[in-house]
């Protein structure tokens, strides 16, 4: 009797704890849930506010993809219609992060938000890039290249220039590169690769040649050793591939994040 | 005998291998890793927040000594800063610190009444032009905007991810790995929203 009340009071207490955990869920993803609408990923400038001219956002375009291809870095501009009721900052990081914008292991990403209606210009940098392109760095730019254009009502020439610097800011510098051209392996395999490469096959038969004795009957013992396809070892972790992006016609962020980087004005 | 003997041996010990394999996945799909994976990445998320602020602890002697120079006069509000600063550092946090209430309310406090003592300082030199024209302090200035603006991000999503894991803690498959397999993960705190922590303080030039 007793053990079957203490059972039933068990069962009850979870299935409590189970409904307040579920509301309790509920309740949290409800305030979670930010609701702002980001605008679509269209290319490497997305003008939602409408305040560049086909000719300045073709040029813009050209710029934003040649940088791309002379570093591992992803500068997307974007003006907006409106912030929806949050802080440039606020909107700022969630939309890098929505559009993963720069590598992912990297995360070289990097955004110039205009809002025209609420007056406010912010540059949002991934973690990866705020080495380069710091706080006070962006600050500058903002302050010295974008607002006294703005204030002006030259959206063209403040977003023309701001990138500019900003491309010139994120850009590593050439000592940094030719560090790394020393570090790139050369086309033809390395000693150590080789070495590697007949020790792995040593053990591989050795392996084969002892399971065949062990199942009591020779399986590989008929057509010669067996020969496993096995991908060459390439040594250090340099490779060529240029991480998420895609080139061509469609374009996608690369999945970079952002924790909050870079800085804001108004004008 | 030996031959048939081992053979079974080898054959027992395979499925022994093959059983072990699948309950491992069965398990791994009633979520048996949820609560370490969610207790992990919480505590990844607040060794982010405890950077940012170490980081904006680390701008404040700077920060100081740059207002020092055009405003010795305000040294109230200089000393309020210096001491809301060493008192922030001595407080000891770890990992275990989030499953502590009473160490994390006073961590929390303390951050906040740095955040009260900063906010008074950078009103203050809104009446000094001189030091507001200064390029040091201006840069100093934007390396804490984007501090405070860092600590933001970083306690959401320490909070975000927070609210994952004591879910997880609470709701039915985890609540039966909580009550069994980890007694000893308790739930963890989260940040109350302050009403100045909800955005970063504007700084007007």
């Amino acid at each position: 009797m007793n053990v079957c009340a203490s059972i039933s009071r068990r069962v009850a207490f979870l299935i409590e704890m189970s409904v307040l955990g579920a509301l309790l869920f509920l309740v949290a993803s409800a305030v979670g849930a930010h609701a702002l609408t980001f605008p679509q990923l269209t290319g490497r400038v997305v003008d939602e506010a409408g305040i560049l001219d086909p000719a300045t956002k073709a040029a813009l375009e050209r710029k934003l993809a040649d940088f791309e291809t002379r570093t591992t870095g992803q500068l997307v501009v974007v003006t907006l219609k409106s912030l929806q009721g949050t802080s440039i900052e606020d909107y700022g990081y969630q939309l890098g992060r929505h559009w993963g914008v720069g590598q992912k292991e990297k995360n070289s990403g990097a955004l110039l938000i205009v809002a025209p209606s609420e007056r406010k210009v912010r540059i949002e940098v991934g973690y990866g890039l705020e080495g380069n392109l710091t706080d006070a760095v962006s600050k500058l730019i903002i302050e010295n290249s974008i607002v006294p254009r703005f204030r002006a009502g030259d959206f063209a020439g403040g977003i023309n220039r701001g990138v500019d610097d900003i491309i010139q800011a994120a850009t590593v510098d050439p000592e940094e590169w030719r560090q790394r051209a020393k570090q790139r392996p050369d086309d033809q395999p390395r000693m150590v690769d080789i070495i590697v490469f007949i020790l792995f096959l040593i053990v591989l038969i050795m392996i084969m040649r002892n399971l065949g004795q062990r199942g009591g009957r020779p399986v590989a013992r008929r057509g010669g050793p067996v020969f496993v396809p096995i991908p060459f070892p390439s040594g250090s972790g340099w490779s060529r591939s240029s991480g998420g992006f895609s080139g061509g016609g469609g374009f996608s962020g690369g999945g970079g994040s952002f924790g909050g980087g870079g800085a804001s004005g108004s004008w | 005998m030996p031959i048939v003997g081992s053979s079974l041996q080898t054959f027992s010990r395979l499925v022994r291998v093959v059983t072990l394999v699948c309950l491992g996945s069965l398990l791994a799909g009633c979520g048996v890793n949820n609560i370490p994976t969610y207790d992990e990445q919480a505590k990844a998320k607040w060794s982010d927040v405890q950077n940012q602020y170490q980081r904006r602890a680390d701008l404040i002697p700077n920060l100081v000594e740059t207002v020092k120079g055009y405003a010795a006069q305000e040294r109230e509000v200089l000393t309020q800063v210096t001491e809301a600063r060493s008192k922030a550092s001595q407080i000891k946090v770890d990992a275990s610190t989030v499953t502590d209430p009473a160490k994390f309310k006073e961590y929390q406090d303390a951050q906040n009444s740095l955040s009260g003592a900063l906010g008074r300082l950078l009103v203050t030199v809104e009446r000094y032009p001189d030091l507001k024209s200064n390029q040091n302090f201006l840069a100093l200035q934007s390396q804490l905007e984007g501090t405070e603006n860092r600590i933001a991000v970083a306690r959401r999503d320490y909070v975000e991810n927070v609210r994952i894991y004591n879910t997880e803690l609470k709701t039915f498959p985890g609540i039966l790995w909580a009550s069994t397999l980890y007694r000893n993960y308790k739930p963890m705190e989260t940040f109350a929203a302050t009403p100045e922590s909800q955005r970063p303080p504007t700084v007007k030039f």
